[in-house]
């Protein structure tokens, strides 16, 4: 036990000592803050002119983390970065003569990432929340509303498995490079267009993001039929992440550290 | 003390390190020699538990190195001073290893002390020169005060007061009692520091054995004799039962180191010496004979090309 908690610490000294955390974490924090703020505000000023089936199916918790699209990139570059810097700087020799049983380093340090993306998702998530809510004056939702609650913590718990994801992927591929371009267009664009164009989306609902992004709709949209709750969706994107660190501990161990 | 038993690397069909069976004992710097590519990096690596071996094994003072506790107050490596997050400042490089490892925090500023990086141990690594970077990896090996210190190709890129230093370093661990395990692919920089050699060419172990022993039984010496009566002076060699060799400069070598006998014979026969003087091959030159045979990247500089008609590989898919 010992080693883990010198394992944990040696990687909360490595991760608080470099720049990218820093500017990863707070790119995501004001993308996602400020897109959500603005597409309320504008949600606001539009309602008047929405169709009536639009305003029905409003959602105004759903609408304040409409920025998250663009946040959640940010939150995956954190989790590349914290991996995969270790194989691009060479650091991971020195990294696993240290502590070379592989799965005490690998797994502390994402447990000490995840710890961190977590603070920061339940911060960004609220802050958008609230920030979202108070631009959208009498159409706004209360955190005591039913659903809502569970809506902003799961705001914050997606935010953290997106990182996590992102770990285990550049766990298995090693180059921050191959990571991001992998995964910023399968979020940003594939995702979404597998989960919407109706050919695919009796597949595409299942994929990491567009299961657990229900944790964060209070109201239901119209003609959505997904045979899974909103707890069950972020379930689906937790099996995603179990596979995909254990996928990068399984190459970790198997491979000679380069 | 670090045991190889049979240690083999394969990747694929090529066989990178071939069946290394050596121990690098305490007290003394073990030199570790060999040309580019005999495998003297995947054997490091395969020490300390970072590449896995085909087959084989290592021990750590007895013991495999995933069961040393806090391995590196067992053994510290210098493997590239690449080997480091150039955003991260030395002072925090150095303090996540210290505590991986539970070394106290002054370590770190102890070994930024002996290796003079105290001045810049809040500067980012990427803006080290090579020879800083490299003594940041040196202060690496030191933080846990262990008993081991292996160090991969530490002079190269060094000017010279770093290689003096380094060189400073390794003899003053070796005489505190610690077993220093250093690579080169230099053997006048070993013959300077090594007290023991260990040989290997294309992965396999040609020598295992005291640098003295080396130098007496690969170090050639020979009597250089020059005359201007060169026929007459064989000739006297000859009638005496002495083996010469005929150099194109017009020298004439003799094996073995004696003088004396030579001169003599001139003097009796009234043969005019220009030169009687003893010569020793150099230790470099024993190296490359010794490993002659395994150098990898062979220069090919003694056998041009043969020259081949246009296209007269094609056929034989070439």
């Amino acid at each position: 036990m010992a080693v883990v908690a010198q394992a944990v610490r040696s990687e909360w000294t490595k991760i608080r000592s470099v720049a990218s955390t820093v500017w990863t974490l707070s790119l995501s924090v004001v993308l996602t803050v400020a897109l959500g703020t603005l597409l309320s505000w504008l949600a606001n000023h539009q309602f008047a002119n929405m169709p009536a089936r639009e305003r029905l199916s409003f959602d105004p918790t759903n609408i304040s983390f409409a920025g998250m699209t663009l946040g959640q990139l940010a939150m995956i570059v954190f989790g590349v970065l914290v991996v995969s810097n270790e194989y691009s700087t060479g650091m991971i020799r020195t990294s696993l003569a240290a502590v070379p049983q592989r799965a005490t380093f690998l797994f502390s340090k994402i447990g000490v990432a995840t710890g961190l993306a977590l603070a920061v998702g339940m911060v960004t998530s609220f802050t958008a929340f609230f920030l979202g809510q108070a631009m959208l004056g009498s159409h706004r939702a209360h955190l005591g509303d039913t659903g809502v609650l569970r809506a902003v913590i799961g705001g914050g718990l997606y935010m953290t498995l997106i990182a996590m994801f992102s770990m285990g992927v550049a766990a298995m591929l090693r180059s921050p490079m191959l990571s991001m371009g992998i995964l910023m267009p399968f979020f940003f664009l594939i995702s979404n267009i597998l989960g919407n164009v109706d050919a695919t989306k009796k597949i595409g609902r299942f994929l990491p993001d567009q299961a657990g992004g229900h944790i964060m709709q209070v109201v239901p949209r119209a003609g959505d039929d997904v045979p899974y709750g909103p707890w069950g969706g972020l379930g689906i994107m937790g099996l995603w992440v179990v596979a995909a660190l254990a996928g990068g501990y399984v190459l970790l161990k198997k491979r000679d550290a380069q | 003390m670090i045991e190889l038993e049979g240690l083999t690397k394969r990747y694929g069909d090529k066989t990178a390190v071939d069946d290394l069976t050596f121990t690098v004992r305490p007290g003394i710097v073990t030199g570790f020699l060999g040309p580019n590519g005999a495998g003297k990096s995947t054997t490091m690596r395969m020490i300390l538990g970072l590449d896995h071996p085909t087959a084989g094994q290592v021990r750590i003072d007895g013991k495999r190195y995933q069961q040393l506790k806090d391995p590196l107050t067992y053994i510290g490596a210098l493997l590239d001073a690449k080997a480091m997050h150039g955003g991260r400042s030395a002072f925090n490089h150095l303090l996540c290893l210290a505590q991986s490892n539970g070394i106290p925090r002054r370590r770190v500023g102890e070994v930024l002390d002996t290796v003079g990086l105290s001045a810049v141990a809040r500067k980012k690594a990427k803006g080290f020169s090579l020879g800083m970077g490299q003594r940041l990896g040196i202060a690496g090996a030191l933080l846990g005060d262990p008993r081991i210190l292996m160090f991969d190709e530490p002079v190269n890129g060094l000017d010279p007061e770093g290689i003096h230093w380094i060189r400073t370093l390794m003899k003053s661990l070796a005489a505190q009692g610690r077993t220093v395990f250093v690579s080169s692919h230099l053997m006048s920089e070993m013959a300077l520091t090594a007290e023991h050699l260990v040989v290997i060419g294309q992965g396999r172990l040609l020598a295992d054995t005291s640098m003295a022993d080396f130098i007496r039984a690969n170090s050639r010496s020979y009597v250089r004799v020059r005359s201007p009566q060169r026929e007459r002076l064989l000739d006297v060699l000859h009638g005496a039962g002495i083996t010469v060799v005929e150099t194109g400069t017009g020298a004439l070598e003799v094996e073995g180191g004696k003088a004396e006998p030579i001169g003599e014979l001139a003097a009796q026969n009234g043969v005019v010496l220009h030169e009687l003087s003893i010569q020793q091959a150099s230790l470099e030159e024993a190296f490359m004979q010794l490993t002659a045979e395994s150098v990898e990247y062979h220069a090919h500089s003694d056998s041009p090309p043969v020259p081949q008609e246009w296209g007269a590989g094609w056929d034989k898919g070439a």
